[in-house]
């Protein structure tokens, strides 16, 4: 532990171009899921929320357990879809980037959109009277609350955030782990588990954690001055 | 054109899990006086105002506006409820967003947003972000807002019992004004005081029935109701 | 037609926004292979002579062999780099790959505890060794995932008339680095080969026990994905790479990787 304590340090120290490539790439995959999931997610949370529909229930019902996909089920499926034999195949998108984004996306578009909703629908409870006396309804709602509930809404997007970072099996899949192309800070650890090579993996994930803290710090710390702002 | 007043309440009730909320309420809402309903907590004040306002649909009986327009009819009822819900945006902000809503072209929104706020005093307040002011600033906001559409009906659910005497004084002496210069206030309230300084008539509710209806001078002086004169009575008279 | 359109663009939005600052078409061949090969990092020491020398990236996606095998049947890679000549050969025969090649050969080991509980330490009989460790119901690792190893692994087993079954048989069914670690946690014998070993950290108790045997060979082979198949495949620099592999230049440059002053692989090219 200490071993792995002390590869993570001079790892994060020497500023070995691989690892800034690997995490770049990391952060690159991650954030453009999340950001690709939030633009589908949170409009469909919202309109789930506001909206009243024959099966209504048993959409949030599935909504709320696709939050627990497993990653490589995603994985597997992303890859029969972009594979040569299967539908998508000419866009050649298998082991690139672009694929291992698509596969995040679908693996936390639940999230967010099951949490969104969530957090849409109590604020609503709040909301719903004085829209609907200012004549505000539907897509013009939805949409509304979206915005006036925005920091709340940061919470969603951070546990969508938290788990593409955290998941191997869908980009192992879709990326192949290619040295330079797909590797990411997942993947990477996997390979040198399976090496033998433990405390550099373990090292790794300090390093991948670290970030992640990071990140969680940084908008916590943007919501809590904008909430101070807004009220 | 022609005002959507007259409101005709017809054999209007109100079910609940088969409890009546309201109970076979007929009423006519003209032009001209404000009316303030009055009533007990849970003698269904504030659901009469919803059923009126649209909010809620009615159990059986009608509820008929002078048009036959739905939608010029719901533009021109405004409400404001106990509690302000405003948006996290600015004071003005949300007064356009009201305006937005209704259709105002956006060149005309911010001298108009403007304008409500002058009128209830929080111009200086414009760019406040709406939910760090204090209650009775927001409602007086809520109220801005409401009355920048320019409605013919200003339905105002207990407008004043979240606030202290001195709120409540800045929201009535708006109040009074609207009034003045045409609008058709609606107001629901269980502060005989209140009902006293701004009702022209009175709606008295009981248990969800209308149990009577009267100008406000003869509804004090010389209650017909059993129910009215008990209510009266009950309350003390400084408040 | 129109449906997969409508479903494909906002994932092709989506692969834009990741694919975005990635520098614009390096010519690339998408090479699959096994994990054995690449944990014995000898792509990293090829690959970048190959780039040079032609110009064209080469991209590995390491699995088990019968993934790799699978994977260039389906079109998803343009050469296939894998050590299980049998295999190979019978789907060049069926018309799935072309321009196959041997390339190079290493061997495997038997790996185990140092304490030996099969007694086969030192011995240069593997098909005796896998005999005894079936009669001492030694605990052994298995990958037991499709791959060459695993495949040369149940020949050995045939080859001792033992089928390997009970409760000392464990089959991770994961690559050989994931075995490796299994079997040094488990204190069991297990097949792999020497690169893999040569460059595996996590040894604790295991040590080499049966090196040598000529039926320890494990010869590797190269082919391009046959392009009558799928006609995307990239022929030029995909047989561009096959042609260096077999070159003297290439198998030069796979002589000289070494590990800790061994040679790993021994190439042997037909000429």
């Amino acid at each position: 532990m200490i071993e792995a304590l002390r590869h993570a340090l001079a790892l994060i120290g020497a500023g070995d171009p691989t690892l800034i490539e690997i995490v770049a790439l990391s952060l690159q995959v991650s954030l453009s899921a999340v950001l690709g999931a939030a633009l589908l997610g949170l409009p469909l949370g919202a309109a789930v929320a506001v909206a009243r529909f024959p099966g209504r229930r048993t959409l949030i019902v599935l909504l709320n357990a696709l939050m627990g996909l497993p990653p490589v089920v995603v994985g597997l499926a992303i890859y029969l879809l972009l594979s040569r034999a299967g539908p998508l195949g000419e866009a050649g998108l298998l082991f690139t980037p672009g694929a291992m984004v698509i596969a995040q996306t679908v693996l936390i578009l639940p999230i967010i959109a099951a949490l969104s909703r969530q957090a849409v629908e109590d604020a609503w409870v709040e909301y719903e009277e004085q829209l609907r006396s200012l004549g505000v309804e539907g897509v013009s709602a939805a949409l509304t609350l979206l915005w006036d509930i925005r920091f709340s809404l940061l919470t969603a997007v951070l546990a969508g955030l938290g788990r593409a970072s955290a998941e191997v099996g869908a980009v192992m899949i879709v990326g192949g782990n290619i040295d330079g192309v797909t590797r990411v800070m997942t993947t990477a650890i996997a390979l040198e588990t399976s090496k033998g090579d433990l405390p550099l993996a373990l090292g790794l994930g300090i390093v991948l954690i670290l970030i992640v803290i990071a990140l969680n710090a940084g908008a916590y710390l943007i919501k809590e001055a904008a909430q101070r702002r807004y009220g | 054109m022609a005002s959507i007043l007259p409101l005709a309440l017809h054999e209007l009730s109100f079910r609940v899990h088969g409890r009546r909320i309201i109970d076979r309420i007929s009423v006519e809402i003209e032009r001209g006086s404000s009316t303030v309903i009055l009533g007990a907590n849970g003698a269904g004040k504030s659901v009469l105002m919803r059923l009126m306002h649209g909010l809620l649909v009615p159990s059986s009986g009608r509820i008929a506006w002078n048009d036959a327009d739905a939608r010029r009819v719901r533009r021109a009822q405004a409400m404001v409820f106990q509690q302000p819900v405003l948006l996290r945006r600015s004071a003005l902000a949300n007064v356009s967003f009201a305006l937005a809503a209704a259709g105002l072209p956006a060149a005309e929104r911010a001298s108009a947003a403007l304008e409500a706020l002058r009128s209830v005093r929080l111009s200086a307040l414009a760019d406040r972000p709406a939910r760090t002011l204090s209650v009775g600033e927001q409602q007086r906001l809520a109220l801005a807002r409401a009355w920048a559409l320019h409605p013919e009906v200003l339905f105002l659910d207990e407008p004043t019992a979240s606030l202290d005497p001195g709120a409540t004084r800045e929201i009535e002496r708006v109040i009074r004004a609207f009034s003045a210069a045409g609008t058709k206030v609606v107001m629901s309230t269980h502060n005989l005081g209140q009902a006293k300084r701004l009702g022209d008539e009175i709606l008295f509710l009981h248990e969800g029935r209308l149990a009577e209806r009267a100008p406000v001078d003869r509804f004090f002086t010389r209650p017909a109701s059993a129910e009215a004169e008990a209510f009266i009575s009950g309350e003390l008279p400084w408040t | 037609m129109d449906l997969k359109k409508l479903l494909a663009l906002p994932l092709l939005a989506l692969a834009a926004l990741a694919a975005a600052p990635a520098p614009a078409q390096d010519r690339y061949i998408v090479v699959s292979s096994t994990t054995s090969t690449e944990n014995s990092g000898l792509f990293k020491h090829l690959l970048p002579m190959f780039k040079a020398r032609s110009g064209v990236e080469v991209r590995v996606v390491a699995q088990g062999t019968g993934q790799a095998l699978d994977m260039g049947k389906r079109g998803d890679c343009d050469v296939v780099f894998v050590h299980n000549k049998n295999a190979e050969l019978k789907l060049v025969q069926e018309g799935w790959f072309v321009d196959r090649h041997d390339v190079m050969y290493n061997d495997f080991v038997i790996v185990g505890p140092k304490s030996d509980p099969a007694k086969i330490a030192g011995s240069k009989d593997v098909v005796a060794a896998f005999k005894k460790i079936a009669a001492a119901s030694a605990p052994f690792a298995s990958r037991g995932d499709k791959s060459g190893t695993h495949s040369a692994e149940l020949r050995l087993w045939k080859a001792a008339d033992t089928k390997p079954a009970g409760g000392w048989y464990r089959e991770t069914g994961s690559g050989m680095g994931a075995t490796l670690n299994t079997a040094a946690g488990m204190n069991a014998y297990a097949l792999t080969d020497r690169g893999t070993w040569l460059s595996f950290k996590n040894r604790q108790d295991l040590t080499i026990v049966v090196e040598g045997d000529k039926r320890l060979f494990n010869q590797y082979g190269v082919m391009l994905v046959n392009p009558a198949r799928h006609a995307h495949v990239k022929q030029a620099e995909g047989k561009a790479f096959i042609d260096w592999l077999v070159s003297a230049e290439g198998q030069k440059a796979i002589a000289g990787y070494q590990i800790g002053g061994e040679q790993l692989f021994f190439p042997n090219a037909a000429r």
